[in-house]
């Protein structure tokens, strides 16, 4: 079984428990350690707690990085 | 160069004056080089939505100069919005600091007071080192200091414009009433309008587009830097007063004399 979810903007199907940490994983140029951040329904989730937060049908993922500005 | 001439904010010490923005360089080659000429010690940095196409990360540049990243909530246009950010900046860079940025509109980039304000007490309350970006009201500067910003951050003119100080006179009474730093935070458009922040009370200047969009940002960061020094040098030396007549600096006595015939003739403006 699959979900569909929102990631940055673009529908994803994901497989059913899939976690914030395995979305993380797939994304191309997410970086290892510090410099990334992410938010699941305008929540921000630590990333201590990635691998632990399973997402929901239809969830809103925003994964974000530093880039110049300001 | 010594303690007098070091910047504390929120118990942090830089040597130097000058914070630089990032945005605007046209690859981080160039930041990279800007950033050394400019002698900046901290930093801005925007998140944005993860690029997979992106090349390179400015963390890497800013890492391997050991400058402070200064994360900011540029684009935020509601308290809600700008309180996410600085959470997820949080997050991602390991710091309390926010540059806290709340925009009216997309047109003049000025800040919303009220928003501001309010997401301002609430990012104190959860702990943040708030460097609020606002507007040159002085009350407003106040009250962004009341709810405990580590700073304040007044314009000088609208982000980008290059317009200098358009109301000294306003940030010069923000510099007066305030008991935490004040940045001067945009506006600067060349070298002497950082210098002439700095010779106000300025204690920081922070740059982006006068260095990154400047013909040569290399050496407009290395004018600037050097403009904040002498800025600073120039005020600890202490100006002349202005006056609105002449005064000479040679003096008249033992002045010789030519024409006898008109000795004791008074060049004394009547008025």
């Amino acid at each position: 079984m699959t979900m569909s979810v929102t990631v940055n903007g673009d529908p994803q199907e994901l497989p059913d428990g899939a976690t914030v940490a395995s979305v993380i994983a797939s994304l191309h140029n997410a970086p290892d350690g510090r410099g990334v951040a992410v938010a699941v329904e305008g929540e921000v989730v630590p990333r201590a707690q990635w691998p632990s937060t399973k997402l929901r049908e239809g969830a809103n993922i925003e994964v974000v990085v530093a880039v110049q500005g300001g | 160069m010594n303690e007098r001439t070091s910047l504390t904010i929120a118990g942090r010490e830089l040597q130097s004056r000058l914070i630089l923005g990032t945005g605007g360089f046209t690859n981080h080659e160039i930041l990279a080089s800007a950033l050394e000429a400019s002698g900046a010690q901290m930093c801005t940095v925007a998140l944005r939505r993860l690029d997979p196409a992106a090349r390179g990360s400015i963390l890497d540049v800013l890492d391997g100069a050991g400058v402070q990243v200064l994360p900011n909530t540029a684009g935020c246009y509601t308290a809600r919005d700008a309180i996410i950010t600085a959470q997820l900046a949080r997050e991602a860079f390991e710091t309390d600091w926010i540059k806290l940025e709340v925009i009216g509109d997309d047109r003049t980039l000025l800040p919303d007071a009220v928003e501001l304000v309010s997401a301002a007490e609430a990012l104190v309350d959860d702990g943040f080192v708030v460097l609020p970006y606002t507007t040159d009201d002085p009350i407003l500067a106040r009250r962004l200091e009341d709810v405990g910003c580590a700073a304040v951050m007044p314009l000088g003119s609208p982000i980008g414009s290059g317009m200098g100080i358009r109301n000294p006179y306003n940030i010069s009474i923000i510099i007066e009433r305030a008991g935490v730093p004040v940045v001067l935070d945009a506006g600067v458009g060349t070298a002497s309008d950082a210098a002439f922040a700095i010779e106000l009370g300025c204690d920081a200047v922070l740059c982006a587009s006068a260095i990154s969009r400047a013909h040569d940002p290399v050496a407009m960061a290395r004018a600037i830097r050097l403009a904040v020094e002498s800025g600073w040098l120039a005020r600890g030396a202490g100006r002349i007063p202005r006056r609105r007549y002449a005064e000479a600096s040679t003096p008249d006595e033992g002045l010789p004399v030519f024409d006898q015939g008109t000795a004791g003739v008074s060049h004394t403006a009547s008025q």
